[in-house]
């Protein structure tokens, strides 16, 4: 049974509760109702189909948020076969917004950073909703400079709401912290594969962030400001969300068509929250594909590629 | 990000309002006092009665460091509104109004001159210019600048004072802030010297990329420096925040910059670091 269901989502639902209630029906009576069962199972398919393949921006929105929507660790799971953890910045503290460790997929080890949100309310409290301060960031580089130091590939798993806007944040540097992995990432000489998963807003997201390709998943969005932000000052109403949506192109198909995603990787029968296994597999083959090509790719180049694809980056006019 | 436009709701002194105005006599926003036009230019813009230290455009910044005269690169590059942005106004509107008010085409103006011996490239950014937001403009100026400096072996100053990202393109916006980076990670590599100075004030996501990677950091006093914006900290939090949070006194305490100097100062700093550094012939 989903956390959340979408008012887009309400019809499969709907549907849904109507084949099982034929089941049970069937399986109690002892009806024959197997021709009936599947033809609303093709009608079902059909209107999944249909449903996920027609949201606007704003939908898709909500379903990165979606809270059955597989995590960094939940992917960790699905794909490794071994993670070992590591935490802390050496410095303050272990922020658990942001996990690091090691991972072994397939036939690569790799060094694996990630936002981290949690499922429920006490999971959340413990991941401050997935909103690192500046101890994530810097855990995310220590483990980031292990990867250069071992000659490992980073992959990067962005999953925020954004960096978390406190007073113990800007203390103790949240932007010198997300400037720091900014100029550390773009130079780093081991590669670096991002993944979106979720949501990606603004430096929160782009302080663990760059890297040689960017895979986005199809149902995440990433801009510079989360819809609700962008709305409650340009509108002055956070709930013009989905008009800021739209207007700042924040979807993955957009962040590919401004050549900021290297690869758009759609999500079976059109969500992840409802197939994650199917997700994790077919990210997972992305994944490996993308490795073997830049693990390929000796340091020196590697950072020289990375450094010209951001410098390409933007859109403007000159005389 | 851009939480210029934010401040004026929240009862703090409206931007608009402290841009300097035009007229003989002008009325510090800190102390209240009236001050002579022609005496404030000659102080640097700077309080003779509080050291307020008013928000000046980018030509005042030139006329502060550089010795007569400087040549200008990249002046004409402008936005091309690649999300075809529009809120209440278009955004390629609010772009051209700005261009109508400044004489600017972007938020920031790059430059090449010299500052006692030393020939420097210099970028100042302009709060003028829709709240000195870093867009693809901003950015690719800035990167080209640092390119500049690279490859001619010159000392890079940037003088920022930003309100952040600039929501109207959206994540390229946001892709600024690794370009940027990336070419200092760069200019860093080949041994280039860089001086960030902050000013009044410089937030979001220019203060989370180049203005905080600086060999020295240098802020204006009072300055207001920090990554989120005032408004939605209380909200996050719900309590008040400190006294000078944020400012730069704030940020020297924490240890996130190198110094505060007053900007009738700041030239022989800038110099002394220069002689220091910058040493190489
Ligand atoms: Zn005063």
């Amino acid at each position: 049974m989903a956390k959340l269901t979408l008012e887009f989502e309400k019809p499969i639902l709907e549907l849904e509760q109507k084949i099982d209630e034929m089941r049970e029906l069937s399986r109690v009576n002892g009806v024959d109702l197997i021709d009936e069962i599947q033809k609303l199972d093709e009608k079902l398919n059909k209107l999944v189909k249909k449903t996920y393949s027609n949201l606007n921006r704003w939908q898709r929105v909500q379903l990165a948020r979606h809270p059955d929507r597989p995590y960094t660790l939940d992917y960790l799971d699905k794909m490794c076969s071994e993670f070992i953890e590591i935490h802390g910045d050496r410095h303050f503290a272990d922020d658990k917004s942001i996990i690091a460790g090691f991972a072994t997929i397939e036939k690569h080890k790799v060094v694996v950073i990630g936002h981290q949100k949690g499922r429920n309310i006490k999971e959340n409290v413990y991941r401050n909703f997935g909103s690192p301060h500046p101890e994530g960031y810097r855990k995310a580089l220590r483990a980031m400079k292990l990867a250069e130091k071992f000659n490992k590939p980073v992959i990067s798993f962005i999953d925020t709401q954004g960096a978390y806007p406190g007073i113990g944040a800007e203390e103790r540097g949240q932007a010198e912290a997300i400037a720091r992995n900014l100029f550390e990432m773009s130079r780093l000489r081991t590669p670096i594969l991002i993944c979106v998963i979720g949501e990606g807003a603004s430096g929160g997201a782009l302080g663990i962030g760059v890297g040689d390709r960017n895979i986005v998943l199809e149902n995440t969005w990433y801009s510079v400001i989360s819809p609700e932000g962008c709305a409650s000052i340009l509108y002055r109403d956070a709930g013009k969300a989905n008009i800021a949506a739209e207007s700042m192109k924040v979807t993955a198909q957009d962040l590919y068509e401004l050549g900021v995603a290297d690869e758009l990787v759609t999500e079976p029968d059109g969500s992840a929250h409802r197939n994650p296994d199917a997700t994790a597999k077919k990210l997972k083959s992305a994944i490996l594909r993308n490795l073997d090509e830049l693990c390929a790719i000796p340091a020196d180049e590697l950072v020289r590629l990375r450094i010209e694809k951001y410098s390409k980056m933007g859109s403007w006019d000159e005389e | 990000m851009v939480d210029w436009f934010r401040r004026t709701k929240t009862g703090l002194l409206s931007t608009e309002k402290k841009v300097i105005p035009d007229g003989l006599w002008i009325k510090c926003p800190k102390c209240s006092e009236y001050l002579y036009k022609r005496e404030l230019e000659r102080n640097f813009w700077i309080c003779t009665q509080c050291q307020y230290h008013f928000r000046i455009s980018s030509s005042n910044y030139f006329t502060i460091l550089i010795d007569g005269d400087y040549e200008e690169f990249n002046q004409k590059m402008k936005s091309n509104d690649p999300l075809k942005f529009k809120d209440s106004k278009r955004y390629s509107d609010r772009v051209k109004e700005a261009h109508a008010k400044t004489g600017l085409y972007d938020a920031v103006v790059t430059v090449e001159g010299d500052i006692d011996k030393h020939r420097v490239v210099l970028c100042v950014m302009d709060f003028n210019f829709v709240g000195g937001s870093m867009g693809s403009v901003v950015g690719e100026k800035i990167s080209r600048a640092i390119d500049r400096a690279r490859e001619k072996k010159l000392p890079l100053i940037i003088v920022s004072s930003s309100g952040g990202a600039r929501m109207q393109e959206g994540v390229l916006s946001l892709m600024q802030m690794a370009k940027t980076s990336a070419k200092l990670a760069q200019f860093h590599g080949e041994g280039g010297f860089f001086i960030s100075i902050l000013t009044d004030p410089t937030t979001g996501g220019t203060t989370a990329s180049f203005a905080m990677l600086g060999d020295i950091i240098i802020a204006e006093p009072g300055a207001l420096i920090g990554f989120a914006g005032e408004r939605v900290i209380k909200q996050t939090i719900g309590k008040d925040l400190p006294e000078g949070f944020q400012r730069a006194e704030f940020l020297l305490e924490k240890g996130f910059v190198d110094m505060i100097i007053g900007r009738s100062e700041i030239k022989k700093t800038i110099i002394k670091l220069l002689d220091f550094f910058n040493d190489k012939n």
